[in-house]
């Protein structure tokens, strides 16, 4: 066993201890990187010499008999929509390549006093949008369980290099299902906060009203470290909210006897995969005999989600991309007769197909004529759905779900039907519309090995609730948790 | 057969507002895409909602200002470090008409 393959609080436990030092970590880690990276494609930057640097500086805190923050000495990639001083960003897009952000967003900065390493940033979809990882203008990213399938998205670099011992942890951004649904693709742990409960300054937005950073952990534990440092009100985004911040790490621990949890009928309809829905069955008894009482229950307008999402998101996106003209930051196009030609060239070259197809969408939706029909109804569906979670939230103290109606799907296999793409975040995207927090962790593995994951979904600012059911299903699950054994297609082939 | 909601012509038209260009082929391909998309986002007219109130936000905080306060701000160099046009402290760019 190689020291990339703890978990964050073992290693920060066992630099305490001496056991192990920050530099030995780091070694493990960059050896990882390279071992798998090159099949894996999780990364699109590393800064090595930088993060063996920190380390150093760790393991002379240690020497010197220094109290250590919480997370000194963790390796952590960061989803390349997040800004970062100094290192290109570029959000999985061509019109971006070369920024050089000159300010650390929020998370950031709380990551970095609080003793992490950040080791690199890492692939997505263009710009967030998409569901595999594959509209980056890089190349995919392959799944660590089977490298011929997504890892999902679109944080799915930043979930991969996790599920691959390339990083402890990541931090991925989550619009409608972004976190969740590649972590459950890849077997891992992440969590949507309460849209608020973490600061987006410098996250590069896509949709203002439903974006939020989370993190992707190997475990529950891990993710309430995380959110301890991250969470918490901040003067330069005005939609954070200055609420106290529980000791998640703490609360995660007590158990669940008082939890009432509902399932929703609505979730578990045509084009759910049986091995999903039977690993969700198995789950529930779970809970059950942890003394949680479960109930079915309704959630009414689940099905007009999906539509809904994608007018107010296209909208919100066409509206914050319009910042992409080729003048202060990025990509401008080599020839243009005058400032409009420049505008229109350089977006047409510099943007991929799905982020030209939703600013086309958006654009419509917005458009004069059409702003009522479209924008304005799905902001009234917006309330709809909202208000059927309020409803169970008098009665109900947790969710269960599945977090994907299905298991890692194959590269290329959705790509040319946007649509179908779509589908894959049916149960997430209600989420993110009435921004309360959910979790996905992982309950099981197909007959094909790979991981299933559900979903915790809670009231709003109820993180405390939703892992502290996470922890304890964690905790009590019986199927033996498994790490991917990374083998390359050929290697694959020859041994079938 | 998908009603046709928006036309090549339309679609040429957003094209225009969202400052994008499209060869013939993308342009047909947009529309015939744009046109499925749009036909399941009809799904919505099947709710009333002329009673309903939008949600722009979810959680209800007051507007949150900052002090009016002067505070230091990014070296002129530093925000232009980014441009790939740069000339006596401003952005570049080409003749407007």
């Amino acid at each position: 066993m190689t020291l990339n393959q703890l978990t964050a609080h073992e290693v920060v436990n066992l630099i305490k201890k001496r056991k192990i030092t920050a530099c030995e970590v780091m070694q493990d880690i960059f050896n990882q990187i390279d071992k798998v990276d090159d099949l894996i494609k999780a990364f699109l930057i590393i800064n090595r010499e930088e993060a063996l640097r920190q380390a150093k500086e760790i393991d002379a805190k240690v020497k010197n008999g220094e109290e250590l923050p919480p997370l000194a000495g963790v390796a952590v990639a960061i989803k390349d929509i997040i800004v970062t001083r100094g290192t290109e960003t570029t959000c999985g897009s061509k019109i971006l390549r070369g920024f050089i952000p000159p300010y650390n967003a929020t998370v950031i900065n709380r990551l970095k006093e609080a003793g992490a390493i950040i080791i690199g940033k890492t692939n997505m979809d263009e710009f967030a949008m998409g569901s595999s990882t594959e509209n980056s203008a890089f190349g995919p990213t392959h799944n660590p369980w089977d490298l011929e399938r997504v890892p999902g998205g679109s944080s799915g670099g930043s979930t991969a290099a996790v599920a691959a011992d390339e990083a402890f942890i990541s931090l991925g951004t989550d619009t409608g299902g972004s976190i969740r649904q590649p972590a459950s693709l890849c077997g891992m742990v992440g969590l949507k906060p309460t849209y608020g409960r973490v600061s987006r300054y410098g996250l590069v937005a896509y949709a203002s009203s439903l974006d939020q950073i989370g993190p992707i952990t190997k475990d529950v534990t891990d993710c309430a470290l995380v959110m301890n440092v991250i969470s918490g009100h901040d003067n330069m985004d005005s939609t954070s909210v200055n609420l106290e911040v529980p000791d998640y790490l703490k609360s995660c621990k007590a158990g669940i006897k008082d939890l009432k949890i509902g399932v929703p009928k609505e979730y578990f309809i045509e084009g759910i995969d049986l091995e999903v829905k039977s690993a969700l069955d198995r789950a529930l008894k779970i809970f059950e005999k942890l003394g949680a009482k479960i109930e079915e229950l309704s959630l009414p307008h689940t099905e007009y989600s999906l539509p809904t999402y994608y007018l107010i998101a296209t909208a919100e996106a066409s509206s914050n991309l319009a910042r992409y003209d080729g003048v202060q930051y990025g990509y401008r196009a080599e020839e243009y007769k005058d400032l409009s030609s420049m505008y229109q060239k350089t977006r047409s070259e510099g943007f991929g197909s799905e982020v030209k197809r939703r600013i086309m969408l958006g654009t419509y939706a917005l458009s004069s004529g059409y702003y009522d029909a479209y924008y304005l109804k799905a902001q009234k569906v917006r309330t709809l759905i909202k208000e059927d979670f309020d409803k169970v939230f008098s009665k109900y103290d947790i969710l269960v779900t599945p977090t994907s109606p299905t298991p890692a799907f194959k590269l290329k296999e959705k790509v040319s039907d946007p649509l179908t793409m779509y589908l894959s975040d049916i149960y997430t995207i209600p989420i993110n519309l009435a921004g309360i927090p959910a979790i996905s962790i992982n309950c099981g593995y197909s007959k094909n090995n790979l991981p299933i994951g559900l979903q915790i979904i809670g009231k709003h600012f109820s993180e405390e609730t939703i892992l502290r059911a996470a922890f304890n299903f964690e905790q009590n699950n019986d199927i033996e948790r498994k790490k991917p054994s990374i083998k390359p297609a050929k290697h694959k082939e020859a041994t079938e | 057969m998908t009603e046709k909601i928006i036309s090549k012509k339309e679609v040429e038209y957003v094209a225009k507002l969202a400052k994008l260009k499209f060869n013939e082929e993308e342009k047909g391909e947009f529309t015939s895409q744009l046109n499925s998309i749009l036909d399941y986002f009809k799904k919505l007219n099947e709710l009333d909602t002329e009673k309903v109130e939008p949600t722009a936000y979810v959680i209800s905080i007051p507007n949150l200002l900052n002090e009016d306060k002067v505070k230091p701000s990014f070296p002129q160099e530093e925000v232009l470090s980014n441009g790939k046009y740069v000339k006596k402290g401003y952005f570049k760019v080409p003749k407007i008409m």
